[in-house]
C-alpha cells in the first residue's frame, strides 16, 4: 500500500475535518495518498451534490413517457414507433471562465458523451449561456468569442448539429460565465443501455483516448469552490478537447451495442476513472479491481492516483462477457479506437485500484459513492439587496418606439444570428426549423412526427423572486415548445447558483427549486436527468440564481410544426393566454437601471395549462400561421419579432401595458379570424410596412429588422 | 444506377448524401479503408472533417487507400461529386484545380444561400438552367476558393451573397473533362421542402440523367 496521506492534505483537496473524519470511522484507519485522492473527487459537491440532493428530492420524476430517470447517464423519455429520446443538461461553467474556448468545447464534448453512453445517437445540441454586460467589458467580449467557437468546434466537427440555445448577459456573470449544454440523442427502445455494472468475472474496458495529465482534479478545483485570483494559473485543470476522437468513439459505441457486445457502458467525466467505475460497481452493486499498469498513457511515469482522477475526454467505460472483448477490440479497430481491458467486476463490492497485481487502493465502493454527507440548507431570506443596478440607459422619458427600438436592439433581446451562423444547424438532416424560424427547434422523425426541444432561464427574473422566477422558466419553455404544436414529454434543468453555504444562496436555491417542482407539477412535466452547478461566485458576489430549463415535446405532424413570424396580410392576431404583465425583473426595468427586486406576477397555473393545450392543438391542427409566446420586452417586442420574421406588419390594439412582462403565460397568434377567436382575443391583423400600435407607437418593419439585426453584432 | 459515398473517420455529412442520392436511385457507403468502389456509377466525398481536419483541411484523406480507387476511376471518366470537405479532399488530390482557404471572417459559417448557375453542361447541372438560382446552405471554416489558373466554374455564389471570400464568388468548379466536380456548398442539405429546399436535389438528378443516358438501356 502507498504511505498514508499526511493529515492536512485532506483539506487542500477540499474535504472538511468532518468529513475527513467521518472516512476514518468509515475506513477504520487512515486512507493512503491514492484512496485520498479518489475520495476527495467523490465527495466534492461536484459528484456528491451533498448540498443539493436532498432538495432535489422534491421535483416530480414519473411520467408515463419517462424510460431512463435521474440518476442514468441521461434521462430518456419514449416518442412512439419504437423510439427512445434521451436527453440532459450540463454545466461547464467554471472551466470556460477560465478557458472559454476549450471550456466550452468540452462542455459540449462531455454531454454528447452522456448522451450516447445510454445508446442515444446525439441529433442535437442547444447551448444556454450568460456573460457579462458586453457594453463595458472586453472580457465579455472575450468570453463570449471564445465561447461561441468552442461549441462551434466541438459541435461542427462531431456532426452534431446545434439547433437552439439563448444568452443573456448580466453584470453578476461578469467574473463567472455560464456555459450550460444541452444534448438529444435518438435511440431504437432496445438499444438503451444502463451504466450499472454487471456478472462478477466481467472485464472492463476502457475505449478511447489516451489517458492524460490534462483535467487533474478539474471537479473539485474547479467546479466545487468559488473562483477567485489567480484563476489563470487552474488553467493546467482544464481538459482539452478532440472531437474527431469523439466523432469515432461515438461511432464505435453506438455499433459495439448494435452488435449486442456490451453489458453496460459509462462515460468518463468529473473524475475520471474513479468516478465512472465506481458509480458502475455501485450502481450493480458489485465490485471493480482497475489495474493502472493496463491503462494506455499519453505521458510516462504518471502516478496511480494521476492515473484514477485524470479528466482526459473522449474516453468510455465498458463491462463486457469475457468471450465477447475479441469481437468488441474487432469493431474497436476498425474505428480506428483504441480498446484496453483494464479490470474486472468482482463480487467484493470494493473498489481496488492495483499496479502490476500491487493493491495500491481498495475502498468499499458505498465509501467512495454513498457515504459522503449530505448536508440540509440554512436558508435566509436576504433583508438588503444583493446585486448592483445595472447600468440606466433609458431614463423612461423616451417614447414607446424609442423604448420598443432599445429593446430590440439591446444585447438581450437582439437577433442572436451571429452567434448561431457559427453552428451548424442542418447536419443529420432532421432539421425543421432552424433558429428564429420558431419558438423551439423541431426534428423530424422518421415516422413523419418530429419532436421538439427548446432551453430557457431568466436568471434576472429568478433574483427578483426566485420561486416564480424558477416557475417561470419552466412555464416558458413549455410555451415555447407549445408554439410549435408539441406535448412535453420531459423536462432536464441545471441549476446554476452560488454558494449554497450562504444563507441567501441557500434561500434562492431551496426556493427556486420548490418553484421548479410546482410548475412541473402543474404542467404534468418530469424531470428525467439534469445537473448541478454551485459555488458560481467571484469576489464581487453571486451570480443570479439561474436555473436552466430544457424541455423535450413531441409533435404528430412535422409538416404541421408551427413558426414565429406573420405570415399573411389580412390575418387576425390574437393574444392567447392569462397575460397580466408587469414590469418586475423586466428588460424595460434592466434598461432603465433598476435592480432585480420585487414581486413577479402571479400564475394561475390551471390557466397557463389550458393556454399551452389550445395553442398546441390549434398549431396542430394547421389552423394557425404563426405563434410565439411573450417573453422578454412584453407584447411590443413580440409583435415587433413576429413581424421581422415574417416581413410584413402589423395593425393592433394592446389591452395591455405592452412593455410589461410575464413569461410563459401569454401568446401572440395569427390566423385566420375563426381559428384565433376560438382561443384568443383577437387584438389587430397581420399587413401594411409597420408594426402600429394604437395611440402607443408606429415603426417600419425594416427599421425593427434593422435594429435587432445589429444588436449583437458589435459585440459577436 | 448506383451512388457510392465514401466514409472517411471524421466524415459527418456521409449519412445525409447516401440519403440524397438514395432519394433518386441507390446508393452504399464505401468505407475508406478498402480499395473497392462496389461497381458504383458515381462516387460522392462528403462534407465532415476527414481525420479532423487536422494538418490541413482534406489533407489527409487523400492519402486513403480508397482514394487511390477513387483518383483512377476520375481519371477514367468516372463521376466524382466533391461535397464541401469532399471539395478540399478533391483539390488536395489534384482531382481539381485550386484550393480552399480560410474564409475571409476566420469563422465557421453556415448561411443558406443563393446560387447561380454558371455552367449548365455539365454531368452535375444538366438538369438546371444556365443562370438559375438554387437555394443551398453552406457551412464551412475552410470554403474561400483560389486558384492562380483559370478553371472551370460550374456555380457561384450570387451577387452579395458570398459567404467566405472565394475569388470571383466561385462555389463550384469542376475538371477540363467535366467529370469531377466540387461545391462547398451542401446539395445534400437541400433534397426535401421539410428541412429547408429542394433545389439540391437537382444536382442528384442530372447525375441520374447523365449516367442513364451512358448506359446501354
Amino acid at each position: 500500500m502507498s504511505p498514508t496521506a499526511s493529515p492536512s492534505k485532506h483539506r487542500a483537496l477540499g474535504l472538511t475535518d468532518h468529513e475527513y473524519e467521518l472516512i476514518l470511522e468509515r475506513l477504520d484507519r487512515e486512507p493512503n495518498d491514492v484512496e485520498l485522492a479518489m475520495l476527495s473527487l467523490m465527495w466534492s459537491e461536484h459528484c456528491a451534490y451533498k448540498h443539493s440532493r436532498r432538495l432535489l428530492r422534491r421535483l416530480p420524476t414519473q411520467g408515463p413517457h419517462v424510460l431512463l430517470g435521474p440518476g442514468e447517464n441521461a434521462g430518456a423519455v419514449d416518442v412512439g414507433a419504437g423510439f427512445a429520446v434521451a436527453f440532459k443538461v450540463e454545466s461547464h461553467n467554471h472551466p470556460s471562465a477560465v478557458e472559454p474556448f476549450q471550456g466550452a468545447a468540452t462542455g459540449v464534448g462531455g454531454i454528447l458523451r452522456d448522451v450516447f453512453a445510454v445508446g442515444a445517437r446525439p441529433i442535437a445540441v442547444l447551448d444556454s449561456l450568460r456573460f457579462g454586460d458586453p457594453t463595458r467589458s472586453d472580457r465579455s467580449r472575450y468570453l463570449l468569442d471564445r465561447a461561441v467557437a468552442g461549441i462551434g468546434h466541438y459541435g461542427n466537427s462531431i456532426g452534431v448539429p446545434t439547433v437552439g440555445g439563448e444568452i443573456y448577459f448580466e453584470q453578476s456573470y461578469e467574473q463567472n460565465c455560464l456555459i450550460n449544454a444541452m444534448c438529444l440523442g435518438l435511440a431504437p427502445r432496445e438499444r438503451l443501455i444502463r451504466s450499472a455494472a454487471v456478472g462478477p468475472g466481467n472485464v472492463l474496458v476502457l475505449l478511447g483516448a489516451l489517458t492524460g495529465r490534462d483535467g487533474i482534479g478539474g471537479a473539485s478545483v474547479l467546479a466545487s469552490a468559488e473562483l477567485g485570483e489567480g484563476d489563470e494559473a487552474k488553467r493546467p485543470s482544464v481538459q482539452i478537447g478532440d472531437p474527431f476522437s469523439e466523432k469515432k468513439l461515438l461511432e464505435c459505441c453506438l455499433e459495439l451495442l448494435d452488435r449486442g457486445l456490451l453489458a453496460s457502458l459509462q462515460d468518463l467525466g468529473a473524475a475520471g476513472l474513479t468516478s465512472s467505475a465506481s458509480e458502475m460497481a455501485s450502481k450493480g452493486g458489485v465490485g471493480i479491481d482497475i489495474d493502472v499498469h493496463r491503462v494506455p498513457l499519453r505521458e510516462p511515469g504518471m502516478e496511480p492516483f494521476e492515473i484514477m482522477i485524470s479528466e482526459s475526454q473522449e474516453r468510455m467505460l465498458c463491462v463486457v462477457e469475457p468471450e465477447r472483448v475479441g469481437a468488441l477490440i474487432g469493431v474497436c479497430e476498425r474505428w480506428e479506437v483504441l480498446a484496453e481491458p483494464i479490470g474486472s467486476v468482482t463480487e467484493s463490492r470494493r473498489m481496488r485500484v492495483l499496479k502490476r497485481g500491487t493493491v495500491v487502493a481498495d475502498l468499499p465502493v458505498e465509501v467512495l459513492v454513498d457515504d459522503c454527507p449530505l448536508y440540509d440548507l440554512d436558508p435566509i431570506q436576504p433583508a438588503i439587496q444583493i446585486y448592483q443596478p445595472p447600468d440606466r440607459l433609458l431614463t423612461g422619458d423616451e417614447s414607446p418606439a424609442e423604448t420598443l427600438m432599445a429593446l430590440l436592439g439591446s444585447p438581450n433581446l437582439a437577433s442572436r444570428r451571429p452567434v448561431f451562423e457559427q453552428y451548424d444547424p442542418v447536419v443529420g438532416s432532421r432539421t425543421v426549423r432552424r433558429p428564429e424560424e420558431a419558438d423551439a427547434a423541431v426534428l423530424a422523425l422518421q415516422d413523419g412526427s418530429a419532436i421538439a426541444v427548446a432551453i430557457d432561464g431568466n436568471g434576472r427574473r429568478v433574483a427578483c423572486d426566485p420561486r416564480t422566477g424558477a416557475a417561470e422558466a419552466v412555464y416558458e419553455c413549455a410555451a415555447n415548445v407549445a408554439c410549435v404544436g408539441a406535448e412535453p414529454l420531459g423536462l432536464t434543468n441545471c441549476l446554476n447558483f452560488g454558494n449554497p453555504e450562504k444563507p441567501h444562496v441557500a434561500w434562492q436555491l431551496t426556493e427556486a427549486v420548490e418553484g421548479l417542482a410546482e410548475a412541473c407539477r402543474a404542467l404534468g412535466i418530469p424531470v428525467v436527468g439534469g445537473n448541478v452547478s454551485l459555488y458560481n461566485e467571484a469576489p464581487t458576489g453571486p451570480i443570479f440564481p439561474t436555473p436552466v430549463v430544457g424541455i423535450v415535446g413531441k409533435l404528430p405532424d412535422a409538416r404541421r410544426a408551427g413558426r414565429l413570424g406573420f405570415l399573411h396580410e389580412g390575418d387576425a392576431i390574437g393574444l392567447v393566454g392569462p397575460f397580466e404583465p408587469s414590469f418586475v425583473g423586466s428588460e424595460l426595468a434592466k434598461l432603465r437601471g433598476e435592480p432585480p427586486r420585487g414581486k413577479l406576477p402571479f400564475k394561475d397555473e390551471q390557466a397557463v395549462r389550458d393556454a399551452h393545450t389550445a395553442v398546441r392543438e390549434a398549431v396542430r391542427a394547421g389552423a394557425l400561421h404563426s405563434a410565439h409566446d411573450i417573453a422578454e420586452g412584453g407584447l411590443a417586442v413580440a409583435l415587433a419579432e413576429c413581424c421581422v420574421a415574417g416581413s410584413v406588419g402589423a395593425r393592433v390594439n394592446a389591452p395591455v401595458e405592452v412593455f410589461g412582462e410575464s413569461p410563459g403565460c401569454g401568446f401572440v397568434v395569427s390566423g385566420p379570424e375563426e381559428a384565433v377567436v376560438g382561443i384568443g382575443t383577437v387584438i389587430g391583423r397581420v399587413g401594411g410596412p409597420a408594426l402600429e400600435i394604437s395611440d402607443v407607437l408606429a415603426v417600419a418593419v425594416s427599421e425593427l429588422a434593422a435594429v435587432h439585426r445589429d444588436g449583437l453584432v458589435k459585440f459577436a | 444506377m448506383k451512388f457510392g459515398v465514401v466514409r472517411f473517420p471524421g466524415s459527418c455529412d456521409d449519412v445525409d448524401a447516401l440519403q440524397a442520392a438514395a432519394r433518386v436511385d441507390d446508393a452504399v457507403l464505401l468505407w475508406h479503408g478498402d480499395r473497392d468502389l462496389q461497381g458504383v456509377d458515381a462516387v460522392v466525398i462528403p462534407g465532415g472533417f476527414s481525420y479532423g481536419d487536422y494538418l490541413r483541411a482534406g489533407a489527409i484523406a487523400r492519402f486513403a487507400p480508397v482514394m487511390e480507387e477513387v483518383t483512377e476511376f476520375a481519371h477514367e471518366g468516372g463521376l466524382v461529386l466533391g461535397i464541401c470537405n469532399g471539395f478540399q479532399v478533391l483539390c488536395e488530390a489534384h482531382l481539381l484545380p485550386g484550393a480552399l482557404l480560410p474564409n475571409t471572417s476566420l469563422r465557421f459559417i453556415f448561411r443558406q444561400v443563393a446560387l447561380e448557375v454558371v455552367d449548365a453542361d455539365t454531368p452535375y447541372t444538366r438538369a438546371c438552367e444556365p443562370g438559375q438560382r438554387l437555394s443551398i446552405p453552406v457551412k464551412h471554416t475552410t470554403g474561400r476558393y483560389f486558384s492562380p489558373e483559370p478553371v472551370r466554374v460550374v456555380l457561384r455564389y450570387a451577387p452579395g451573397q458570398n459567404p467566405n471570400g472565394s475569388q470571383d464568388d466561385i462555389a463550384g468548379v469542376s475538371n477540363d473533362a467535366g467529370n469531377v466536380f466540387g461545391l462547398m456548398p451542401h446539395p445534400e442539405h437541400a433534397v426535401d421542402a421539410l428541412t429547408g429546399s429542394t433545389d439540391g436535389l437537382q444536382i442528384f438528378d442530372s447525375i441520374r440523367a447523365h449516367v442513364a443516358d451512358r448506359l446501354p438501356v
